[in-house]
């Protein structure tokens, strides 16, 4: 049984681990088609993918629509969470039901809805309908990090600090802020990776000249096969694993994903 | 309201104050005051209200109808954070980003005090507590007792107007607990702070405060000493709340100004009237007898009631007995013997007589309201 057991966790593991082993291996080819495993090693797909200007755009725009959606997804995300976790009112549970739909709701749907409104209002060529775009799909994962992180803290510890002499926004910065910290960093971390990530959507939402990076992959693997993509994916997996790495060290990877109680 | 400019020897105000949440109501115009420098329990079951009242105090919530005043100045729109109250929470609250200096030192940095006098107040209050040396310790490095120790030093470095104590003990173990009272006591009474203590644990009560409020149901059923209300609880609740109490059905003889004779077996009871107006000659009534209060008779003497030992608890200092009697409420008596004799004279299933310890016939001329034998006693509903 134990045997078996063990064999079974290593079968999951390998399965999870094999594709970005092959793509990791087939991106060092020499040869410029896509193929496992390489016949010969080379560095010179990365230098190749890194000197694509479609790909440098695609990666410039990616971080400017991250940075933003991200941001603005925390703050509202911060913000409808506190309310929800709070406050009684009515249409509570409609509001989390509208909250959480994108969980749902197809990216394509989302996508296809998001470009066919910003083409009557005009704005189709922008970032806005980007980042507007990506708030919507990375709110959910925002809302419930930022939400179990307001389940465990404590309200008696907000009152406390009221007591000893604290307004209001002397309580969110010096206690309730300080204690969401490691909810907040998690919930925003993985909104970036998302909306780094995102393609479906952003196929739909983007132009030529606001392209997000798996977009301009998509666009770039119609034409060609040679292994930059697969230098691209392996930069992709080594730029998030260590942003994980950072998040683990500075903050414990336990607080970031986990319920930990703080008391 | 009248709000005084020095307020008096009052310290908190309560003028008829009502809360209600939805449709229950949490408190129903509910009035107390409590003396400068004095240590008030509120003592009751959960749901009675008694942290209503204290987050009422605090400002945590406001109330529906009353005023509340602290210090002779009236508070009941003021927000928590200009109450200057101090507040020690059951579960402690230490912030855990905190260190314990900090912790300690949070309100006064809210007051914007400078940091060398911020330090030199951390110092003495941790001195206060015997926790000189902790100061850079995180709450979760400290046990219970250190934590609960900090939490006061916490609430009391403000100086604050009135203490806020909600049921703080309940979560140490037995020992600890002990001698954390006792401490808190010395440091309250050292300091002279006025304190309102949340309480659901009667034996708490009774040997810390100096004066005690029981509620029950939103309202305060009686308030007093912890004497008074031991020993002179105005009714069944407050009788049965505040320690153990035995109930036996007795008959009314007659009323004689504020004494009544009761007839108990063979025996004869004098307790006070009061809570018998109405009652007429030859009614059944409820006697309320303390298990100290009951003796087992000698051999061969009258006693008031007859029953058969049902089982004997050693506590060390004393024996208690528990008594099948046909008269008792339950069926059953209570009698604590003091000693360790009790074990061996009266095992179980030994047929024994009980007396009433004060309150015979020769007492009856003491009888006049204060310095009363120690009966609760009321009617015995119809």
């Amino acid at each position: 049984m134990r045997l078996l057991g063990a064999v079974t966790v290593t079968a999951i593991l390998g399965f999870l681990l094999l594709p970005a082993l092959v793509v990791t291996l087939a991106a060092f080819n020499g040869r410029a088609i896509l193929s496992f495993p390489p016949e010969t090693w080379s560095w010179r797909w990365f230098v190749k993918a890194i000197e694509y200007q479609d790909f440098q755009l695609g990666f410039r725009n990616g971080l400017i629509v991250t940075a933003w959606a991200s941001s603005i997804a925390l703050v509202v995300g911060a913000a409808f969470a506190l309310a929800l976790e709070r406050y009684e009112f009515r249409f509570k549970r409609a509001l989390e039901t509208v909250l959480l739909s994108p969980l749902v709701v197809p990216h394509f749907t989302v996508g296809l809805g998001f470009l066919i409104l910003a083409a009557q209002l005009g704005w189709a060529r922008g970032y806005a309908v980007i980042v507007v775009c990506h708030v919507v799909l990375v709110l959910p994962f925002v809302l419930r990090s930022v939400y179990i992180s307001l389940r465990n803290l404590d309200p008696r510890l907000e009152l406390a600090a009221a007591s000893l002499g604290a307004p209001p926004l002397r309580v969110l910065t010096t206690v309730t802020l300080p204690l969401l910290l490691p909810g907040l960093v998690s919930g925003w971390l993985f909104a970036a990776i998302l909306s780094f990530n995102e393609f479906t959507a952003s196929l739909f939402v983007t132009a030529q000249n606001t392209q997000t990076l798996p977009v301009a992959l998509y666009n770039y693997v119609r034409e060609y096969a040679d292994p930059s993509m697969a230098a691209i994916s392996v930069m992709y997996i080594v730029v998030t694993a260590t942003l994980l790495t950072f998040a683990n060290v500075f903050l414990g990877l336990g607080k970031v994903l986990n319920v930990e109680h703080s008391r | 309201m009248a709000t005084r400019p020095n307020g008096g020897d009052i310290a908190v105000q309560l003028d008829g104050v009502t809360k209600r949440f939805g449709k229950t109501t949490a408190l129903d115009d509910v009035s107390l005051l409590v003396r400068r420098g004095e240590l008030m329990t509120l003592l009751g079951p959960s749901g009675c209200g008694k942290t209503t009242l204290l987050n009422l105090v605090a400002g945590f919530l406001m109330p529906d109808g009353g005023e509340i005043a602290i210090d002779g100045r009236r508070v009941t729109d003021v927000p928590p954070y200009r109450r200057e109250s101090g507040i020690m929470f059951q579960q402690y609250a230490l912030f855990p980003h905190m260190s314990v200096a900090a912790n300690v030192g949070y309100g006064l940095k809210m007051r914007r005090i400078a940091k060398p006098e911020i330090a030199r107040r951390v110092a003495e209050a941790l001195a206060l507590i015997k926790l000189e040396g902790l100061e850079d310790r995180k709450p979760r490095q400290l046990s219970g007792g250190q934590q609960q120790r900090v939490a006061l030093a916490r609430a009391l470095v403000i100086r604050p107007k009135v203490l806020l104590l909600d049921e703080p003990f309940s979560a140490l173990d037995r020992n600890l607990r002990a001698s954390m009272q006792v401490e808190i006591k010395e440091i309250q009474r050292k300091l002279g702070v006025t304190t309102i203590f949340v309480t659901h644990d009667q034996s708490e009560a009774l040997s810390l405060s100096d004066r005690i409020a029981v509620l029950a149901e939103g309202r305060i059923r009686q308030l007093g000493t912890p004497d008074e209300i031991y020993c002179r609880p105005v009714d069944r609740f407050v009788a049965s709340f505040v320690g153990d109490v035995n109930v036996l059905h007795a008959r009314l003889e007659h009323i004689h100004g504020a004494t009544a004779a009761l007839a108990l077996g063979p025996a004869r009871v004098l307790v006070p009237a009061l809570t018998l107006q109405g009652a007429a000659p030859g009614a059944m009534v409820d006697l309320f007898v303390r298990p100290e209060e009951l003796r087992v008779a000698d051999e061969g003497t009258p006693a008031a009631v007859c029953g058969i030992v049902a089982a004997q608890i050693y506590q060390g200092g004393h024996v208690d007995l528990y008594v099948d009697v046909p008269e008792a409420a339950s069926g059953r008596v209570l009698i604590r013997v003091p000693g360790r004799e009790g074990m061996s004279l009266w095992p179980a299933g030994a047929r024994i007589g009980i007396t009433l310890a004060v309150g015979q016939g020769d007492r009856l001329q003491g009888c006049g309201g204060r310095g009363y034998p120690k009966w609760a006693r009321m009617n015995v509903p119809a």
